[in-house]
């Protein structure tokens, strides 16, 4: 026996605690105001006005943006269409030249345009810089290939572009739903009026000015910022040949609306209210993180957030206890914080919404659970937030929150689970964790949704369509299949 | 309450006075239906996400105090391990003298965890280390390929055990794992942690040769309710050795057996981690996926050798902000 082993002391444990590790943004370099990108240049707005947009971290403003009124989108979609006629009969190859530059540069700026948009829209930078800046790349790189094989993509068609495509985008992925749009369009020989939305609008001017350097002829990129009165001007001006909107549901009713009868073709991508689908024999763990990435990812801004879990009554409680636990683990906060997973929301709006409806959650009589992290001082933030105990009836559990908040109810046969997870207007996206092949096969086959994830979330591929059924939208982005809306004789 | 199993002199603390009081979980014979109910009960790992996981952990950004932290408590959770054909009693007695004082230029560096030695080098470690607080680990039960008759693997982990080893590291009859024979493999450790006495008994899957998340988890839950205090991912002689989603793998179903019988056992990644840095993503993968709680030595440990003097520079260049020569820190 080994006489020095009782006096061996008991070891505390040490406290591990990340220093805080900030992002620099000596790289960006913000104006006080920016004007409208009209023809290939940076032109004041004829209203004369203009908004601030707010960094919603600290709540400090960063910028003026020139707010464009009816006259600003006329110039802008005058622009677009002058353009057109030169870039339409540009040959596919030197189009897909300019977008190869385009996607090259922004692979250089990556990190300007990371913390740029970090700072506009309260993104974690660990987000942004993983994950949207790449694949903004990513698509560039995709829909570049496309433009010199648009009459392989469709054989024996007589692809032609549509004209001038009005595009207004949402604050949740600003740069990167651009891209979904813009590249998709400059590839097939269209011409663009971007829309963004009024909160986030600096990368989007940002990129502007990329495409001024990459050489871009003027006129086939433009900018009209402002908020919904501008974008509704831009889907009302006849001179708009397209018409593609990524956002709120409500919102796409009416652009759908305003456009009818007219020949503008339209694209949707709206509203989602996923179903997530944990069955009894899936990897827990795995799943767990699944679940996580599903609905705190980007602070729950997402259209394909898994906000509805649906898991197994036979390990719901485990599942639950499991799902708590990890909660602890997650760090909200600064977004510029290298070791944030959940940063600000987006604009103060945005987090009344979710206060009230994570209110209406409470008096439905849903359990709420929250963990003991500690959120800033200033600016937006919110606690990532389960709800156990959910009923469909619950209005948690119908409308979509665009939050950290998860939505727990339980099914006990897989016809159950597919009854509660298609039982939504709404129909973007689904997940689903089961060991058993065949069941997801069974599952994909009946679920109603564009997108349905087996043993992951939120996984994106240029290669790959996206887009929604019933209320969430028509019209596909990404893919061969992302073409078909910027084109016409492919039918 | 949770308490470390059966070996007081490593928690410290008032553990069980007999091993028999809590190990194994299923009793010391276990019949072949038993323990497949048991083990089929192991949730399956998907492997491409816990891969995901562990990337993403692999992102956090661990700076200043709190990578002098890192650096620190690398060193106190070290096996010091030197385990080679041609170990001699003046290698093991220089690596001994490093244990206890890591950086001789710098009294402020910690003491290692533990030495690791093979069985013979026994004696000359224990000699060499009395006095002080570190343990002495040996790899015993035939190491590295556990490929003898169960008595000679009980007279080996006995007879060093004997000679002044406090821990024991056991490696898993992978071969019987894999034909299904778990019994052979329970019955395997049962026995050893019975040669162990008071000493405690870190198990090796060997992960690199279970070849599947699946197996690992599996094999996880097979030594823990044998009577594992630490479970082990390998023995540095099969590549690959520790990974970073091995270690998670058995991380969570550490924390899943706790969940399930109330016994805290500890983990040990071993092979293949040769930089601070690496070192420092695992202690955020432990940190993240069992908590604070688990950042003492009593929990975790890192099998390693060259990781030493790797984290002896980094922590010389966070003081001086140069890196020094490999040259001025000792190789022994």
């Amino acid at each position: 026996m080994n006489e020095k082993t009782p006096a061996k002391p008991e070891i505390a444990p040490v406290d591990f605690e990340y220093a805080s590790s900030r992002e620099a943004t000596d790289l960006v370099e913000i104006d006080d105001s920016y004007g409208l990108w009209i023809n290939g240049a940076s032109r004041s707005p004829a209203s004369k006005r203009y908004f601030s947009t707010i960094n919603p971290a600290t709540e400090e403003p960063l910028a003026r943006i020139a707010e464009a009124n009816e006259r600003d989108v006329d110039r802008a979609v005058k622009a677009a269409r002058k353009a057109s006629d030169s870039w339409r009969r540009t040959p596919g190859k030197e189009r897909a030249k300019y977008l190869f530059r385009i996607a090259r540069m922004i692979q250089e700026r990556a990190r300007e345009f990371a913390v740029l948009e970090t700072l506009d829209g309260g993104k974690p930078i660990k987000e942004s810089r993983d994950f949207d800046i790449p694949l903004v790349a990513a698509y560039f790189f995709y829909y570049a290939g496309w433009a010199d094989k648009l009459e392989y993509a469709f054989p024996g068609l007589k692809p032609e572009p549509l004209g001038v495509a009005g595009q207004v985008i949402p604050w949740n992925f600003p740069l990167l739903m651009m891209s979904w749009k813009v590249a998709p369009a400059l590839a097939t020989g269209n011409t663009v009026v971007l829309k963004p939305a009024e909160t986030t609008s600096l990368t989007a001017l940002a990129f502007a000015r990329l495409t001024a350097e990459a050489g871009l002829p003027s006129g086939v990129f433009n900018v009209v910022t402002g908020a919904g009165p501008t974008g509704a001007s831009l889907v009302a001006h006849p001179g708009v040949d397209k018409v593609a909107f990524t956002g709120s549901t409500a919102v796409g009713k009416a652009i759908q609306r305003s456009i009818a009868g007219s020949p503008k073709h339209l694209t949707l991508e709206l509203g989602g209210k996923a179903p997530h689908v944990v069955f009894d024999d899936a990897p827990i763990d795995q799943a767990i993180e699944g679940v996580v990435n599903g609905i705190f990812f980007n602070q729950g801004h997402v259209c394909c957030a898994g906000s509805r879990l649906l898991v197994q009554e036979s390990i719901a409680d485990h599942f639950v206890d499991k799902l708590k636990r990890r909660l602890e683990t997650l760090r909200v906060g600064d977004p510029l914080d290298k070791n944030t997973d959940v940063g600000a929301i987006n604009s103060e709006a945005q987090l009344d919404k979710i206060t009230e409806l994570v209110d209406v959650g409470i008096e439905e009589g849903a359990g709420i659970y929250q963990p003991a992290c500690e959120l800033p001082d200033r600016g937006y933030f919110f606690k990532p937030t389960l709800f156990t105990g959910v009923s469909q009836s619950h209005r948690i559990a119908q409308e979509e929150i665009f939050g950290p908040v998860l939505s727990i109810m339980t099914f006990r046969t897989p016809a159950e689970a597919i009854e509660k997870a298609n039982n939504t207007p709404y129909g973007l996206s689904a997940g689903v964790w089961t060991t058993k092949g065949s069941r997801i096969l069974w599952m994909a086959d009946r679920l109603k949704a564009g997108v349905v994830w087996a043993n992951t979330y939120n996984k994106f591929d240029p290669a790959s369509p996206f887009g929604g059924y019933q209320e969430s939208g028509f019209g596909r982005e990404g893919g061969k299949h992302g073409l078909l809306p910027y084109l016409s004789g492919v039918r | 309450m949770t308490v470390a199993r059966g070996s007081d002199s490593i928690s410290g603390v008032s553990t069980p006075a007999t091993i028999s009081d809590t190990s194994p979980i299923l009793g010391q014979s276990v019949s072949r239906r038993s323990l497949e109910t048991y083990l089929r009960a192991t949730p399956s790992v998907d492997e491409v996400a816990a891969n995901e996981r562990a990337a993403a952990l692999a992102t956090r950004s661990i700076k200043r105090e709190s990578k002098m932290h890192a650096l620190e408590l690398t060193i106190r959770m070290m096996d010091l391990t030197t385990l080679e054909g041609m170990d001699t009693p003046g290698k093991v007695t220089q690596l001994a003298s490093k244990a206890i004082r890591p950086d001789p230029t710098d009294p402020t560096i910690p003491s290692v965890a533990a030495l690791c030695v093979y069985p013979n080098m026994v004696p000359t470690a224990s000699e060499a280390l009395h006095g002080t607080d570190i343990h002495l680990a040996a790899v015993a039960s035939y190491f590295p390929s556990g490929q003898a008759p169960l008595a000679v693997r009980v007279a080996d982990t006995q007879w060093a055990q004997q000679a002044g080893a406090d821990e024991i590291d056991m490696v898993i009859d992978r071969g019987a794992f894999l034909s299904g024979d778990f019994v052979k493999v329970y019955d395997d450790i049962v026995a050893v942690k019975e040669a162990c006495g008071p000493a405690h008994l870190k198990v090796i899957l060997e992960t690199g040769e279970l070849a599947t998340y699946d197996n690992v988890r599996k094999a996880s839950m097979l030594a823990m309710a044998a009577g594992a205090d630490f479970i082990k991912t390998s023995t540095g002689k099969v590549s690959p050795a520790s990974t970073r989603p091995v270690t998670l793998v058995m991380l969570e179903a550490i924390r899943d057996f706790e969940a399930m019988t109330g016994f805290q056992i500890g983990m040990k990644s071993a092979g293949g981690i040769r930089t601070a840095k690496d070192a420092i993503r695992y202690l955020v993968l432990v940190s993240e996926t069992m908590g604070k709680d688990w950042m003492t030595p009593r929990m975790f440990r890192f099998g390693a050798s060259s990781l030493l003097n790797d984290v002896l520079m980094q922590i010389r260049w966070l003081r001086s902000g140069v890196y020094q020569n490999p040259d001025y820190f000792t190789k022994d």
